[in-house]
């Protein structure tokens, strides 16, 4: 009992943690599916969606203040596709990660630029920051809904690829490009609807997260980033359910390993995970095999 | 026969260049301040002009998309701060507070300097060994991951004895501790930079020119034809990556001489982008491109945009120019160039005599512009 004690609050806020990266490494996982890119953006997309309840929770009430989060980290992810990416569609793939690490740099910077290099604290959300107590353990309400929350959108995304129109237009692209835009398929607004997407995740991911955490600062956004595409790659790059796996595993492993005290490990213990991998079974626990062509 | 005489004239003309670039480096410090900006901008562009080079030997000329420039940054540095720590300040109070030293000897700049090159390189061949058999993008994520994993390990706990922890590493011999060999006089350091850099620089386009260099382009444009010629893919990106990471190492090593003060903190990810920025705004390819990208990053950094961070500069009143705004402004710049110029300065091409020859003559380009036009207006094949 003693040792459940002990270790339950770790396992908890692995469960937690594992819920958030699971809803940022479905941006990464879906824009890589479609793209082949590794937004390396997407987490400075995260930390920005902080910044923006930061800003706002200031001046407008939760009510307001939440939905307009949501709206405008979606708009920033919409516009990253359409500055950054979309002109260098027919360049080789090293350039548009090289936009991405761009766009990471002028977030970050953008952040840095706004908050004058402060770490910002981050606004009570009134039921969600609540403490519970669950078999002796005490924590935030927040960890209890992240991992129901998180299978809520989770099942709901997967209906909506599955069964949409939108949906099968996704699969389609992901499965070969060119065939699709042959087929009629819009292609840019496809990949339009990705990002948004995947951009709504991660602001709900940041409200989730931040609320545990307290504060924000301009590089926040980067380690997290880094982990979920970690995530990704584990469950198998452009599947859903994989990442959404990976990231619970990263997550409660993280979480133990901080347990034992060996917290300086556990950045590093993510990426020894998908180095080994990478090396043991390359298309990770879910991906499909591609072969290629001479 | 004419061929040769040019590349004879053409390395000519490069070594008084460079020969004539050093000498008004040494007037320069031996007249003006030490303090002034312009060394401090010289100084970090031509260490950061290094590992630009390395990171353009794998990415640009091996097309080995690698993302772990600053964690062999990271060993050079501290290889270089632990091994030339003079005995007596290791076994004081005054660095390693919290910690015995663990490694007690003492060595002199420059064998410190090729031991910092040379562990880089053993871990890259490490580290080569599993991560090079992955591809593009995967294999940029998982040197990332390694850098990572380095920062942890050099930060760790348990590693205190010999890199002191989290803490700061300082006393160690930095620039102002350079001789003149056989006296007593110090080395002007700017022009210290300028030689290890260059010697190394100059090393690497050997390399590149070399028989070695070619098999790198060949795995670059295409590896399933560059192994049906007979290239031994993994053995040529191993060593690319070897060599990569011991001039990463000794620019790492530069970077704590040249700082005083070196922690692990400092070699985080964003490092590696900087790096990768520069390499990108210099041409991927170009070894001169990323010379002169690493000195106009270094410049428009640390001194040509900091009039933005004055708030006293504000005109009508705005609050617009403050801390930071150099940086929103320069990332920008970097954005345009990335998405509009994705070549570069310099594109794939080398500086070359032959051009600016061909410049002198036609400045601009304006008479050939204009024969072209009169041969169009003739109705000739253009």
């Amino acid at each position: 009992m003693s040792f459940l004690q002990n270790s339950l609050p770790y396992i908890l806020a692995g469960i937690s943690v594992g819920g958030q990266y699971a809803l940022i490494a479905i941006g990464y996982t879906m824009v890589y599916g479609i793209l082949r890119l590794i937004n390396f953006a997407h987490g400075d997309v995260f930390m920005a969606a902080g910044m923006f309840m930061v800003f706002l929770s200031a001046s407008l009430p939760l009510g307001v203040a939440v939905p307009l989060v949501l709206l405008l980290t979606v708009l920033l992810g919409f516009l990253i596709e359409r500055a950054a990416y979309k002109p260098l569609r027919s360049a080789p793939r090293m350039s548009v990660m090289i936009s991405a690490i761009g766009v990471s740099y002028l977030l970050q910077n953008c952040a840095l630029y706004f908050t004058g290099g402060l770490a910002k604290v981050y606004p009570q959300l009134p039921w969600l920051s609540d403490t519970v107590t669950i078999l002796g353990a005490v924590t935030k309400r927040v960890t209890l809904i992240t991992p129901i929350l998180t299978l809520v959108l989770v099942i709901g995304l997967s209906l909506f690829i599955r069964y949409t129109k939108v949906g099968m237009a996704m699969r389609a692209v992901s499965k070969d490009f060119e065939t699709a835009r042959l087929m009629g398929i819009k292609v840019n607004s496809v990949i339009s609807t990705t990002f948004i997407i995947g951009s709504l995740l991660a602001a709900v991911g940041s409200l989730l997260y931040f609320t545990n955490y307290a504060s924000v600062t301009p590089t926040s956004g980067g380690m997290p980033g880094l982990k979920c595409f970690v995530a990704a790659v584990f469950g198998g790059i452009g599947s859903i359910p994989g990442a959404v796996i990976g990231a619970f595993i990263i997550g409660i492993c993280e979480n133990i390993i901080k347990g034992l005290g060996w917290t300086t490990f556990s950045d590093a213990f993510t990426f020894a995970l998908l180095i080994v991998i990478l090396l043991v079974k390359p298309t990770g626990l879910f991906g499909e095999k591609a072969t290629d062509k001479v | 026969m004419d061929l040769r005489k040019d590349k004879k004239k053409d390395a000519l003309c490069t070594a008084v260049a460079l020969t004539g670039m050093l000498v008004v480096l040494l007037i320069m410090e031996l007249t003006m301040k030490s303090t002034s900006i312009l060394f401090t901008v010289l100084k970090k562009g031509v260490i950061y002009a290094l590992v630009a080079v390395s990171m353009n030997l794998l990415n640009g000329f091996t097309g080995l998309f690698s993302l772990g420039q600053a964690g062999f940054m990271l060993i050079g540095a501290y290889t270089y701060s632990i091994l030339s720590m003079p005995i007596s300040v290791k076994m004081g109070e005054s660095v390693y507070k919290y910690y015995d030293c663990a490694i007690g000897i003492e060595l002199g700049i420059f064998p410190s300097l090729i031991l910092a090159g040379v562990i880089a390189a053993v871990f890259a061949a490490l580290i080569g060994l599993p991560v090079l058999r992955l591809k593009s993008d995967y294999l940029a994520i998982a040197t990332l991951g390694f850098a990572e994993i380095l920062r942890a390990f050099f930060q760790w706990d348990a590693m205190g004895p010999v890199t002191n922890g989290a803490n700061v590493l300082r006393q160690y011999k930095d620039l102002t501790k350079v001789k003149i060999p056989f006296t007593n006089i110090p080395f002007p350091p700017t022009l210290f930079c300028f030689l290890v850099s260059g010697i190394c620089i100059a090393i690497i386009v050997l390399l590149i020119n070399s028989s070695y260099g070619r098999a790198f382009k060949a795995i670059r444009d295409d590896e399933i034809a560059a192994e049906a010629m007979g290239i031994n893919l993994f053995k040529h990106k191993e060593m690319s990556f070897v060599i990569s990471s011991f001039f990463a190492g000794i620019s790492g090593a530069m970077l704590a001489m040249f700082q005083y003060t070196i922690q692990a903190a400092q070699f985080k990810t964003a490092m590696t982008y900087e790096i990768l920025l520069i390499v990108v705004i210099g041409g991927i390819g170009s070894v001169t491109g990323s010379c002169i990208a690493s000195f106009l990053f270094i410049a428009c950094n640390e001194w040509w945009l900091r009039f933005l961070d004055e708030s006293s500069n504000n005109i009508l009143g705005l609050n617009i120019l403050r801390s930071g705004f150099r940086k929103v402004v320069f990332s920008i710049i970097i954005m345009i160039i990335v998405l509009f110029f994705s070549k570069g300065i310099m594109g794939e091409r080398e500086f070359s005599w032959a051009r600016v020859r061909a410049f002198f003559r036609d400045p601009f380009g304006a008479r050939s512009r204009k024969a072209r036009k009169a041969a169009a207006s003739e109705g000739g094949e253009p």
